[in-house]
């Protein structure tokens, strides 16, 4: 038995963009463009992006919410390209998402009580007052209260809604859920508080995430493996602590310096990027950091470089390595 | 009264939701104005017989095209007819002495039949097609939206008349015309309302919980796109009834002899000098009616907009 | 330093179907010329609606400035007729917004919004306002000046939108700039370029900025002055290295123990227990009472007043003066 629970090799997603009088496919826009990533079992892996680095994309091509071009998908060993249908909505109760909008997760017609129950309605023949029970439990585990069963989502604030879609996302017990940006929409104080309770749930019940983020110290603060991306691809891989002592590629290490740091004596020396995040529909070429890279090279412009070992567990794809 | 207690908390926030909407709804003269018009045409329609001062019969009978239908009789009186309002017949009698009052308020009963007819009929036919459209597009949504192109340029005078022409005069067939031209309008409506809400995240999130398809639609997608279709609905009615008003008012319709609004202001048309009651009653009833509805409908849309509501 | 603008006891209530929502209670501000205030606090705290209020652009219905004095150059803003404080919008005081894309008309140029912004304000024609815009867009840094001038909002990236929108609001040489949440919607990458040239920029025009925003790294890179807001009130105020080394005020060390930081080892945040309270029914007293582990029986009768706890630096809080 592997010792990931989820290994996404090589995974394509692309976009058809469709132009002209008969709506002919013109071109892709290649959102997720040969990206491999595995995650251990009971680990936290971030996946840091700015955006459209194809991030959010990649979180919902390997739970087959949207379906690969091309690419492997295992997990725990199972392939699920070869899982469709009914047994491929069977596989959702182990691997679940919480979506980085609160206010447009829930279904605003729906209460409480329906929106955590729905995941028991679907799979299992548990109704009525047995059915309550498991929420309320669910609830309980979450921080919210008994009161909040059969109200609807506008009466509750974005925290509180984030803990709604959390509960309804560990309702059947999955092993694996797809954390997309999910404290990005909410305050700084109600971050905490989210932040926290995902480690205590992944303590209490044996979960192992894929932390997606744009923010660099939420994902030092949560994860054990931080995976770097632009422009629809991997440029660098390593452990966090490693990360964050020496960033190998310029990117990573454009985007530590360019975190505003809360600390007005740390005034940080910003390499800062010239020019805008280019879009994944018209990526430069060779590498796709090449026109805003302060140590480009004429290799860069022409050859898109290799994710290669760097020292232990550590890859870069870069032809400064 | 434990039970009821159980019950209002449950739906403490719905019930809280529904007030404010009240409320909203209460501030403004005209939709009140509108629902109560139509609140007073429904409680005339049901109790029609106890209200009218005559009462016609029915009989029913093999058309010449080998139909049954149903005909209306009221009760005649050459020796009262064109009678101006008085004490006896408040709104006056027409020329077979039919007591208009009368045939006023057993038209209303007609009227809100058609309306719900057509309108209920079209709106399944609409909601089940426009929803398939919205939901699975590709080939089902061109094949879809193709049909209902179809069937959104017939025009509805000329299939009433063909109706009319084969299968014989009567109020019936002249429904059935209107619900073919009428369904279109829902299917476009809630299709793009459907095309909206189908990409809300809270629909890909009950497919990440393995929701199944149908369950997405009736639960998640359907009841969050239907406000528009409410507006829409309401203002129908009215349009219904004047549609069916000027049917028969041209001679396709209501079979002569019915207390039909229209077909009584075409009849009317011919004494309109000397017996005015005649056209006047059956004019301000249609106008009344669809007038309430109009104004019921507008004052819906303004209280459904989320953005005017808070 | 010298004052530029003086915001005294201002009140801003919004009378909605479920209630009076007290969004500002009693704000006293000041902002001196040539410096950089953030106004810190999280979603509800009321730092937009005090932006707005001292734009005067409150909505009523529902919004309505029930007191207080806002003093520009010796004028109280609040007393002086709707047409003089037309003229002062955009001129000596501008905005800018967070969402460039919904701020920028869609239908209109980037050349001929910024050209109305400078036509309006000055005496100036159509030509002269254009070579003015062109030369906004080169201080903003806005690559392909030119080219940008005739292109409209749809056709530029999140970054350049947003250097448009200063463009346009540092058009006029505004002697205050007020900045709601200016990157917030931007990458970080992008982020970083922005702040480096809003404050290159201010420092060019000389103009005085406030900077309102809930990043509170942001604020600790840019601002020199920091108030920390909270449920309408400014809960303390002081330099920035005041408020992030030695903060006193319970919400004020509250956040920033909340933030996870890259430099430091954190294995646990520390929370603020409770929620954010209604301001419709806001608690009596001091309105972070009953999130506050030093809370006591004042706190909950009476509502702090600002005490001086060193040179320039102030708190509203029971635990460090007030009572009596």
């Amino acid at each position: 038995m592997s010792k990931y629970i989820m290994e996404a090799e090589n995974v394509k997603k692309y976009f058809p963009i469709k132009g002209g009088l008969f709506s002919k496919i013109v071109g892709y826009v290649k959102a997720v463009d040969d990206v491999t990533l595995k995650i251990k079992k009971g680990s936290c892996v971030a996946l840091v992006g700015e955006s459209g680095c194809g991030k959010t994309t990649f979180g919902r091509t390997i739970l087959k919410l949207l379906e690969p071009d091309d690419g492997r998908i295992l997990f725990e060993d199972k392939n699920l390209a070869e899982i469709k249908g009914k047994k491929m909505r069977e596989m959702r109760k182990n691997m679940q998402i919480v979506f980085q909008d609160p206010n447009s997760s829930l279904d605003p017609r729906f209460t409480v009580k329906n929106i955590i129950g729905e995941p028991f309605t679907n799979f299992t023949k548990i109704k009525g007052e047995e059915l309550v029970k498991k929420v309320l439990e669910l609830l309980e585990l979450v921080g919210l209260k008994k009161e909040h069963l059969y109200r609807y989502p506008h009466e509750f604030s974005g925290g509180q809604r984030q803990r709604i879609a959390v509960a309804r996302a560990i309702a059947l017990n999955p092993k694996f859920i797809v954390l997309d940006e999910p404290t990005s929409a909410l305050d700084v104080s109600v971050q905490a508080k989210i932040l926290n309770l995902f480690q205590d749930l992944q303590e209490k019940l044996d979960l192992s995430y894929l932390f997606i983020t744009h923010d660099l110290s939420v994902a030092k603060h949560m994860a054990d493996n931080i995976n770097v991306m632009y422009v629809g691809k991997l440029v660098e891989t390593s452990e966090t602590e490693s990360l964050f002592e020496e960033p190998l590629h310029p990117y990573t290490q454009a985007l530590l310096s360019a975190i505003p740091v809360a600390d007005p004596d740390y005034k940080v020396m910003r390499a800062v990027l010239k020019g805008d995040v280019p879009s994944p529909a018209n990526p430069p070429s060779g590498c796709r950091f090449h026109p805003r890279c302060p140590e480009a090279k004429e290799i860069c412009s022409k050859e898109e470089p290799e994710l290669k070992k760097v020292g232990d567990g550590r890859l870069v794809a870069c032809h400064l390595y | 009264m434990g039970f009821f207690d159980e019950w209002k908390k449950r739906n403490e926030s719905r019930i809280k939701e529904t007030k404010f909407t009240l409320n909203l709804f209460r501030h403004s003269f005209l939709s009140m104005l509108g629902l109560v018009l139509i609140l007073f045409m429904l409680l005339v329609a049901a109790f029609a017989p106890f209200i009218a001062t005559e009462h016609p019969e029915y009989a029913t009978l093999i058309n010449p095209q080998g139909k049954r239908v149903t005909e209306e009789r009221w009760e005649i009186h050459f020796d009262e007819k064109l009678e101006p309002p008085s004490s006896e017949h408040f709104f006056g009698t027409n020329d077979y002495g039919y007591d208009i009052f009368s045939m006023i308020v057993y038209g209303s009963r007609l009227s809100i039949k058609i309306a719900l007819m057509v309108v209920v009929s079209a709106l399944i036919i609409g909601v089940v097609l426009g929803a398939l459209a919205g939901y699975f597009g590709g080939w089902i949504d061109e094949i879809v939206m193709r049909v209902t192109d179809i069937f959104f340029s017939i025009p509805g005078l000329i299939l009433a008349m063909a109706f009319t022409a084969a299968l014989g005069r009567s109020i019936e067939h002249v429904m059935q015309a209107m619900i073919v031209v009428w369904w279109p309008i829902y299917t476009r409506i809630i299709r793009g309302q459907i095309l909206k809400t189908r990409e809300e995240t809270y629909v890909e999130a009950a497919r990440s919980l393995g929701t199944t398809d149908w369950k997405i639609i009736f639960k998640h997608i359907l009841p969050n796109s239907f406000a528009p279709l409410f507006v829409q609905v309401t203002m129908d009615m009215g349009a219904v009834v004047l549609t069916a008003a000027g049917l028969s008012f041209i001679g396709l319709g209501a079979s002569p002899g019915t207390a039909e609004w229209g077909l009584m202001i075409s009849t009317g048309r011919a004494h309109i000098f000397h017996a005015w009651w005649y056209v006047f009653f059956p004019g301000m009833a249609i106008v009344l009616f669809v007038l309430g509805f109009n104004l019921l409908g507008d004052g819906l849309r303004d209280v459904l907009d989320p953005k005017l509501r808070r | 330093m010298e004052e530029l603008l003086k915001v005294k006891d201002l009140k801003t209530y919004f009378y909605t179907y479920e209630g009076v929502v007290k969004a500002l209670e009693g704000i006293n501000l000041d902002i001196y010329k040539g410096e950089s205030l953030g106004l810190v606090g999280e979603t509800g705290c009321g730092k937009s609606v005090t932006a707005l209020s001292i734009m005067r652009l409150i909505q009523w219905p529902p919004g309505k400035i029930i007191d207080g004095e806002i003093i520009l150059d010796g004028k109280d803003l609040l007393k002086i007729p709707e047409e003089e404080m037309r003229k002062i919008r955009g001129s000596d005081i501008s905005m800018i917004f967070q969402e460039p894309m919904s701020s920028l008309n869609p239908v209109f140029t980037i050349g001929s919004q910024i050209s109305e912004a400078i036509t309006l304000h000055q005496e100036v024609d159509k030509k002269e306002a254009e070579k003015r815009s062109l030369d906004m867009l080169d201080l903003v840094g806005m690559p392909d000046a030119e080219k940008v001038m005739k292109q409209y909002p749809h056709e530029l990236s999140g970054g350049m939108q947003q250097r448009a929108m200063i463009a346009m609001a540092l058009s006029c040489k505004p002697k205050l700039l007020i900045a709601d949440e200016p990157t917030t919607a931007l990458d970080v990458t992008v982020q970083a370029q922005i702040l480096d040239l809003i404050q290159k920029v201010n420092k060019e025009i000389d103009s005085s900025m406030l900077l309102i925003t809930h990043d509170l790294g942001v604020v600790a890179q840019v601002c020199s002055r920091v108030a920390v807001m909270y449920a309408g009130y400014i809960v303390e105020i002081g330099t920035a290295k005041q408020i992030f080394k030695n903060p006193y005020h319970p919400y004020t060390k509250g956040l920033m123990h909340a933030i996870p930081k890259i430099h430091v080892e954190t294995k646990r945040l520390e929370v603020i227990r409770g929620v954010v309270p209604n301001l419709i029914t806001p608690p009596s007293g001091c309105r972070f009472h009953p999130r506050c582990d030093h809370m006591m029986d004042v706190c909950k009768k009476k509502a702090p007043p600002t005490v001086k706890v060193e040179e320039g630096h102030y708190v509203a809080c029971f635990l460090h003066g007030g009572v009596k």
